[in-house]
């Protein structure tokens, strides 16, 4: 919320020119009959998606050759807004010439896409993206009538946003690979969430079974545990680094037992450690000591560096000793 | 021909009410708080605006009649400071309202929610109006308030508020009415009708935007929403914003002179409208009985066609109406209006709503006739509502997949 968005807009003003024309003037609005199929030995195939009860309902006519498989024709009815109408015409422009299983493969994006007057600007505004543009649903009922299969044999994956059809196998794989922290980034690198907005969480246009700050956190928690399970595979022999907490504290216990502790004792002193802090650039180790080191001349320079010294050697080159 | 049918969204200013404003711009524009003449100047005209106002909405000199800045904030200002007054400092802690008030009540209602108030949202009957007797069954000792609109801007129907304020008078419960589609459209006296609070808006009887007002019944206790300069009693603070205050008297004065004579000639063309769309038109239905709606409102639902593609086609033909559709609406919900009323979920997907005003003439209504009936005749061409061809076996839709 800012400047820009103190006056809401127009949302009509928001559809591309295409949108406009085939609104006003859809090419292929009408009807496909069983008598033209008949004559020129044809298939009709007819499928409805939505009702008007739902606010949104668009029936779909293909003529297709059954030599080929090609759809010959197409033509449409739409109950529904000004979007509805254009982005149905423009599924059923997209459908003709095609073959049944290349039609499938049409994507609500692909109408939308079709629609844009230039290839930056979104044909229509994200919160008509959900409502009007209905192609793959509808495409995938009328090829399952053709083929005599089950409409979900279409599906071989779940399908998180239908908007970009990004599923949910993709998601989990790009989160992971690029090590995706935010949603912005999830949409940045998938799409997914970018048009109606209806997977990223709960509570928009249209209930989901999956969202994306769901998947993202189970993605990140995974990777966490992963991670976790690593290092205690890796266990204190592993990449200092890498160690959890607990782990670098045994580690640098360890290392200090070996090489340093037996000398500090000789001198009736000895040395615990505080605290170990990450940064991008050093590992930071505070320490205490204890009986005569405390307060002992060398405590911060002779002592203190052979500690240093050896810690980095044996653990990380980003470590720092410091004294408290 | 351009025809604007949105007047219950807002409505022109009358050009003699612009012209009354006009000299309290850069004439007289003192702050009417000041001691000098340059203040006092203003007073004359404050004061008919007052006169105008008490007159306009038959309230009595023991009532105050505060201006505030839109009815949004009269609505907001009631519920809230009952709030304050009536629920923090005593044992109450409910209200009582309707599921189809303006969102400025419900949105109000929501918030008042989350602070831990009790809200019943009555359910409307089929004439899109509550009953007196659902609102009786639903106050309980625990009552702080009822708020319910006096008529409802989506339908024009008309609310039994009389009846609703004998059952408040008598169970000692606060009542508030939103009467912003009602005062300048329909005869409204507070004499007649026992009403604790009354919001009102200016810019729905042909004054301008950005200013409203609050009736309150015998100058009662009510927490301010705005505290500051003590402007208007300490009422509601906020330099008077004279020129709108002179706009809003003049606008009520002109909406309720001869209203009788003004109402028919509004419903009179209304009627002729509405009856040629039902005549002329197969599968439409009209929301609501005539003769208990506001005399310029018809909700029409037209089957097979789409509000929002309705209203596209409209306004090519440079007609302004408005539309509960879903899909019109930013956040797609359905309009809750037609969803309350339950007549079917068609309803809320294809309902347009044609408002008239009084300076709304026969030749618009002639247009509109003609070009609302092209549209519905081109939609329908479209629309798979009105297609021959039915689904290859297995292609018909079982369920509704889209849930708005």
């Amino acid at each position: 919320m800012a400047k820009n968005d103190l006056l809401g807009g127009s949302l009509w003003d928001q559809y591309s020119n295409k949108v406009t024309t085939l609104m006003n003037n859809p090419h292929n609005q009408g009807e496909i009959t069983q008598e033209e199929c008949d004559a020129a030995g044809h298939t009709l195939i007819v499928a409805d998606f939505g009702a008007e009860s739902c606010g949104d309902a668009v029936r779909l006519y293909w003529e297709v050759d059954p030599a080929s498989d090609t759809i010959v024709n197409s033509k449409f009815k739409s109950f529904g807004c000004g979007t509805a109408i254009a982005s149905s015409d423009m599924m059923a422009e997209l459908c003709i010439g095609k073959t049944v299983q290349q039609a499938v493969k049409i994507t609500n994006i692909d109408v939308e896409m079709s629609l844009r007057d230039t290839p930056e600007t979104p044909a229509v505004p994200p919160q008509k993206m959900h409502c009007s543009v209905m192609a793959y649903d509808v495409i995938k009922k009328a090829a399952g009538l053709y083929l005599g299969v089950d409409e979900a044999s279409f599906e071989d994956e779940i399908i998180v946003c239908e908007c970009a059809r990004v599923s949910l196998g993709t998601l989990r794989e790009v989160i992971r690979l690029n090590d995706l922290k935010t949603i912005e980034q999830v949409t940045d690198y998938t799409k997914a969430g970018g048009f109606c907005k209806s997977c990223i969480k709960p509570g928009g246009h249209e209930a989901r079974e999956y969202y994306l700050v769901d998947i993202l956190a189970d993605v990140r928690h995974e990777m966490d545990v992963e991670k976790m399970q690593a290092s205690a595979d890796a266990g204190t022999h592993g990449d200092f680094e890498t160690m959890t907490l607990v782990q670098k504290i045994k580690a640098i216990d360890a290392a200090i037992d070996e090489s340093v502790r037996q000398f500090l004792i000789m001198d009736g002193g000895n040395v615990e450690i505080i605290d170990v802090k990450d940064s991008p650039d050093y590992i930071d180790i505070y320490i205490r000591y204890l009986g005569a080191c405390n307060g002992c001349a060398s405590s911060s320079t002779g002592t203190l560096y052979a500690i240093e010294a050896t810690l980095k050697e044996k653990l990380s080159s980003k470590i720092r000793v410091l004294p408290i | 021909m351009q025809v604007y049918l949105d007047n219950n969204a807002t409505t022109m200013v009358d050009p003699a009410v612009t012209e009354a404003m006009i000299p309290y711009f850069s004439e007289i524009y003192g702050n009417p708080n000041s001691l000098h003449k340059f203040g006092t100047a203003s007073h004359p005209a404050i004061t008919k605006a007052i006169n105008q106002m008490y007159k306009g909405i038959g309230a009595s000199d023991k009532d105050d009649i505060i201006f505030t800045s839109c009815a949004t904030e009269a609505n907001n200002w009631v519920l809230k400071s009952v709030w304050i007054d009536k629920i923090l400092h005593s044992d109450k802690n409910h209200i009582v309202t309707t599921e189809i008030e303006h969102p400025s009540v419900l949105s109000t209602c929501r918030f008042l929610e989350d602070q831990g108030v009790k809200v019943t949202y009555l359910p409307v009957n089929d004439q899109g109006i509550v009953e007196a007797h659902t609102v009786k069954a639903f106050i309980t000792e625990k009552t702080a308030l009822v708020s319910i609109m006096w008529a409802n801007n989506e339908t024009g129907m008309i609310f039994p508020i009389k009846e609703i304020g004998e059952i408040c008078r008598e169970k000692g419960v606060l009542f508030h009415t939103d009467g912003v589609q009602a005062v300048g459209k329909i005869p409204v006296n507070m004499e007649e009708v026992h009403v604790d609070f009354m919001s009102m808006s200016a810019h729905k009887f042909h004054g301008p935007k950005g200013i409203g007002a609050l009736y309150i019944k015998n100058s009662q206790h009510l927490t301010p929403l705005l505290h500051g300069g003590e402007h208007m009693g300490g009422r509601r603070s906020g330099t008077l914003n004279v020129p709108y205050i002179v706009g809003m008297g003049q606008a009520l004065e002109m909406a309720t002179t001869n209203m009788e004579e003004k109402i028919s000639m509004i419903a009179a063309k209304r009627n002729r409208l509405e009856d040629a769309l039902l005549g002329a038109l197969e599968d439409v239905m009209v929301v609501g009985d005539r003769a208990n709606r506001t005399p310029n409102t018809i909700l029409i639902s037209i089957r097979g066609v789409e509000g929002e593609g309705m209203l596209w086609d409209l306004n090519n033909a440079l007609i302004g109406a408005s539309t509960g559709s879903a899909c019109a609406s930013e956040s797609l919900e359905a309009n809750t209006v037609m969803l309350a009323i339950g007549a079917d979920n068609e309803l809320a997907h294809t309902g347009i709503r044609l408002s008239l005003s009084r300076f709304t003439t026969d030749e618009e209504i002639d247009y509109v006739i003609e070009r609302f009936e092209s549209a519905v005749k081109r939609l329908r061409a479209i629309s798979s509502s009105y297609a021959i061809v039915q689904p290859t076996a297995g292609g018909a839709t079982l369920a509704c997949h889209i849930h708005h």
